[in-house]
C-alpha cells in the first residue's frame, strides 16, 4: 500500500514539475491540490492550504510544498520521494539544455514560447490564489487577512514575510478564527 | 558551454559551490532569486551581471523552479555534473530538513489551541500573497495586449480554478492558443 503511494507521488510530482512553465510551482498548485485532496484523499483542502502556507514561510524554494504533501501522504519517505521526483526531470532538462542555451536563446521560437505561456501561467496562478483562499478563509477575519496581504504585496515592494509574520502573530492571539 | 567561466582565481571549488548555494537557500525567505544575485554576483563575484541575466533567462525558460535550475546550470558550467550536484545539494539540504521538521510539528501540534489559529491566519495570508502574485503577473500582460491576454488568463482561471480540469488538459487547450497568438503578434 505504502509502496503504491510512493509510486503515485513520484509520478505526479515529476509530471507537475515538467508542467510548471512560466511561473514556478504556483502554476501547478491547482493540479497538486486536485491530486492530493480530490483524487487521492491524502488530506482535506484546509490542510493543503496550511501546508502551502508553511512552504511559503520557510526558507528555500517554494516548490517544497511537494515535500509537505509527500510528508502528509507517506511520512518522511514520502517527503523525500516527492522532492526528488519533482526535481529530477527538470534538473536533467536544465543540465542538458544549458550547453545549448546560446543557440536556443537567439531562436525566434524562444520569445514566442515565453510570450505564449505567460498568460496561461497568469491564469493558472489566479486559479491557485482562488483555491488556496477559498479553503483558507473559513471566517470573516481570515478573509480580511487575505485581502490585507494581497494589498500589501501588490502595492509595496517589501518582503512578503512581513505580512505572513504579522498574520501568524495575529492568529496566535486566537482573535481571528 | 553557455559562456566563459570566471577567471581561475575566482572559480570556486565544489565545496565552495555547495556553501554558496547553501547560503542562498537559508537567506531566501520569500523568494530566492534576489538572494542568488546578491550572493553570486555582488558578494562572491562568481558571475558577471550580464552572465547572471543570461543564466536567469535560461532558468525562466525551462520548466521547474528557477533557483533550482540555476544551481544546476551554474554548477554544471563550473564543474560539470559534479558541480551541478554540489550546487543542487547545497541549495536543497537545509530547506528540506527545515520544512520536514516544520511539517512534522504542524501534523502533530497544528490542531492545538492557539497554534490552530496561527496556521489558519498564516494560510489566509499565503492565499493573499498568491492573489498579489497573480495580479502582478496579469497586470502588465493585460496592459500590453488586452485582446489576447484576457481570454487566456480568464480561461486558465475558469478551467483550472472553477471547473477543476486536470492540468495536462488545461495546457493542451490553452498553450497552443497562447503560442499561436504570440507567433502572430511577434515583432
Amino acid at each position: 500500500m505504502k509502496g503504491s503511494i510512493l509510486t503515485t507521488l513520484a509520478l505526479q510530482c515529476s509530471m507537475l514539475a515538467l508542467l510548471a512553465f512560466g511561473g514556478g510551482i504556483n502554476t501547478v498548485v491547482p493540479e497538486l491540490q486536485r491530486q492530493a485532496v480530490d483524487v487521492h484523499h491524502w488530506m482535506d483542502a484546509r490542510t493543503f492550504s496550511d501546508l502551502f502556507a508553511i512552504a511559503q514561510a520557510s526558507p528555500g524554494p517554494n516548490m517544497l510544498i511537494v515535500c509537505l504533501v509527500g510528508l502528509k501522504a507517506a511520512g518522511i519517505a514520502g517527503a523525500l520521494v516527492a522532492t526528488i521526483a519533482a526535481c529530477a526531470p527538470t534538473c536533467l532538462l536544465t543540465f542538458v539544455v544549458s550547453g545549448y542555451w546560446d543557440r536556443i536563446r537567439a531562436s525566434p521560437w524562444r520569445a514566442v514560447v515565453q510570450t505564449g505561456v505567460a498568460p496561461v501561467a497568469a491564469g493558472l496562478i489566479a486559479a491557485s490564489a482562488f483555491l488556496l483562499s477559498k479553503s483558507a478563509d473559513h471566517a470573516p477575519a481570515l478573509i480580511l487577512i487575505t485581502l490585507a496581504t494581497a494589498a500589501f504585496c501588490y502595492f509595496t515592494k517589501r518582503n512578503p514575510l512581513w505580512a505572513l509574520g504579522a498574520a501568524a502573530l495575529l492568529g496566535l492571539t486566537g482573535l481571528v478564527s | 558551454m553557455a559562456s566563459q567561466p570566471a577567471p581561475a582565481e575566482q572559480t570556486p571549488s565544489l565545496f565552495e559551490l555547495y556553501l554558496g548555494f547553501a547560503q542562498i537557500s537559508v537567506s531566501a525567505f520569500g523568494g530566492a532569486l534576489p538572494w542568488a544575485r546578491r550572493i553570486l554576483v555582488d558578494r562572491r563575484k562568481w558571475m558577471e551581471p550580464e552572465d547572471f541575466a543570461s543564466t536567469l533567462a535560461l532558468c525562466q525558460f525551462l520548466p521547474g523552479p528557477n533557483i533550482v535550475n540555476m544551481s544546476i546550470a551554474f554548477g554544471n558550467r563550473l564543474h560539470g555534473w559534479r558541480g551541478a550536484l554540489a550546487a543542487f545539494f547545497g541549495l536543497m539540504a537545509a530547506p528540506v530538513v527545515i520544512i520536514i521538521t516544520l511539517g512534522l510539528l504542524y501534523l502533530r501540534f497544528g490542531q492545538i489551541g492557539s497554534l490552530k489559529g496561527m496556521f489558519a491566519a498564516l494560510a489566509a495570508s499565503a492565499g493573499g500573497l498568491i492573489v498579489a502574485t497573480a495580479a502582478q503577473m496579469a497586470t502588465p500582460l493585460i496592459r500590453k495586449t488586452p485582446v489576447t491576454a484576457v481570454p487566456i488568463i480568464v480561461g486558465g482561471f475558469v478551467l483550472a480554478g472553477l471547473l477543476r480540469w486536470p492540468l495536462p488538459a488545461v495546457m493542451a487547450v490553452l498553450a497552443p492558443i497562447g503560442l499561436i497568438l504570440a507567433w502572430r503578434t511577434r515583432t
